[in-house]
């Protein structure tokens, strides 16, 4: 049902879609119609591919690095409140500057021949946020009856945080991962933009590409397998979600009333 | 002086066997940092192998006095002794305590949740497995041993909350209104399920509580407390022998004894008020 109706309204704005197109005699090149775009992912599959597969790299390692880093801060930020006070500001401010203003710094900062690691980096940036504010959140989020017990039995910072934080955070962490997951995506795509001409590889360069030429159908391609792309991962990090709190948690558990 | 006064007991009871001090308070006081007077001037001896209820108002300081007994927060004058305990020991490992609220960690079976303890102080899986099992049994809880918190009933809960006490086989059970949220007919069950547990098991159990009749009924002993700032006095000596049924309810010696603690409770909480 979550799945059939989705994909049944898309298949109908399709529909739709193309008889506009063919009404309208709308130019190709001003609103392409989904058969045209159909036909460019099939006669460019392989550049578009390839693309997609750059594009997916630097998603998936700038949202495994911000995790790995998010996490680590949150821990630290949770055992002392000192450094917690005195970093936070300083994530805060990672958090709302636009990385469209500080991509060309970081691009010239890592050398013109290293654009990959600008993206990594401009991608992790803005990943990282969510991943620590969720996290540091839920690993204070323990039930203060737990904590008693945990000092009753004489439990050291180690067995506290492994046994009783760590899963008591676990939801606030996957909610964070979700939130992050896209922005790696886009943040991925904003900073190959910015990168301008020439040397990127991922789908967003596709994009500019495309449309620098003209070739339409082929952008739309590049927007579909973007969304495609997103799409996908949004609901993979939900299954992740699901399965591991389906057995306690109330957002995932199956009731009957 | 440690109690105010010592009330005579019903004619034809005799006094309660002294028994070896197990826990002394000396002049127990707890003051927080905003100036709250929680408690002032408790002393009470506490002998081993007995069952004492602390009884006593809502906000009278029960509950703190359970906690600094556990260790749980500092005193602010007076002092805790433990005069059995050998030096290095402490009273460490032997004491289970149990919450007003089960607080069980919802992302854990029954069986790990009850296993916690013993974690945490290194006993491997596979070795505490038998005495995990045990304790899951004596709380009659077998078949919910791989179960969630989520998927059990109040009284449920609370049954794994004292299996989790039981499991490093203490010998002091400190119990903080355990029963108070549950409905009647599962805390009389549990009630008579924990009387018989502690007549097999023998631990000394202090155990908080704002009712008469619960104090009554599972207790031999009582110490009555005024309302904040709180202090020890009445010590009632319930004799009445075990094992106690649902008949002992009706008896006139039951009723005897809640007229007599609801009068010294009574007392109890207007003598502060009268200071004020």
């Amino acid at each position: 049902m979550r799945i059939l109706v989705p994909l049944a309204l898309g298949a109908l704005i399709l529909v739709g879609w193309e008889y506009l197109v063919w009404y309208f005699q709308i130019r190709k090149f001003i609103l392409p119609a989904p058969s045209m775009i159909g036909e460019a992912l099939v006669t460019d599959y392989q550049t578009l591919l390839v693309s997609l597969w750059n594009t997916m790299v630097v998603t998936v390692s700038a949202l495994s690095i911000a995790i790995v880093l998010g996490v680590a801060f949150a821990v630290l930020f949770a055992q002392s409140r000192i450094i917690e006070i005195s970093l936070y500001p300083y994530a805060v401010i990672l958090q709302v500057t636009p990385i469209v203003a500080i991509a060309p710094f970081i691009l010239i900062w890592v050398g013109l021949d290293h654009i990959n690691r600008a993206l990594l980096i401009l991608a992790t940036i803005v990943a990282f946020f969510p991943i620590l504010s969720n996290t540091t959140l839920g690993l204070k989020s323990v039930d203060h009856n737990l904590l008693n017990l945990f000092d009753l039995y004489r439990a050291s910072r180690w067995q506290r945080l492994k046994e009783l934080q760590f899963p008591a955070a676990l939801p606030y962490l996957l909610g964070g991962i979700k939130i992050s997951g896209g922005l790696a995506l886009i943040g991925a795509v904003v900073a190959e933009f910015v990168a301008g001409s020439g040397t990127g590889t991922g789908l967003a360069w596709r994009i500019v590409e495309s449309s620098n030429r003209l070739n339409i159908p082929r952008m739309f391609a590049a927007l579909f397998l973007l969304s495609a792309f997103g799409i996908s991962m949004f609901f993979l990090l939900t299954l992740l979600e699901r399965l591991l709190l389906r057995k306690w948690h109330e957002s995932a558990v199956r009731r009957e009333n | 002086m440690a109690v105010d006064h010592i009330v005579a007991l019903p004619a034809g009871t005799r006094a309660m066997e002294a028994k070896p001090p197990l826990i002394e308070l000396n002049e127990v006081g707890k003051s927080y940092l905003n100036g709250t007077v929680a408690l002032a001037n408790a002393s009470l001896t506490i002998g081993h192998g007995e069952f004492i209820s602390l009884l006593g108002p809502s906000g009278c300081g029960k509950s703190t006095l359970l906690r600094l007994i556990a260790g749980l927060g500092s005193i602010s004058r007076g002092s805790i002794g433990w005069p059995q305990a050998s030096k290095a020991a402490g009273h460490m490992g032997d004491l289970g305590f149990v919450f007003q609220d089960p607080t069980l960690m919802p992302w854990a079976t029954v069986f790990n949740n009850i296993y916690l303890p013993l974690k945490l102080a290194g006993v491997g899986r596979a070795a505490a497995a038998a005495q995990v099992s045990e304790v899951i049994k004596m709380v009659g809880l077998e078949p919910f041993a791989h179960t969630y918190p989520r998927e059990l009933s109040g009284g449920m809960k609370m049954r794994v909350s004292i299996a989790r006490a039981l499991a490093v086989k203490p010998r002091v059970l400190l119990m903080d209104e355990p029963f108070a949220a549950l409905d009647e007919i599962t805390r009389f069950r549990l009630n008579n399920d924990l009387l018989q547990l502690w007549q097999s098991q023998q631990w000394t159990v202090i155990f908080v509580t704002h009712s008469i009749f619960e104090s009554v009924y599972l207790s031999n002993r009582i110490a009555v407390m005024s309302s904040r700032p709180g202090r020890i006095v009445a010590d009632l000596a319930i004799d009445a022998p075990y094992p106690r049924g649902e008949a002992f309810r009706m008896t006139p010696t039951y009723n005897d004894y809640c007229r007599l603690v609801s009068v010294e409770l009574a007392r109890a909480m207007s003598e502060n008020e009268e200071e004020h």
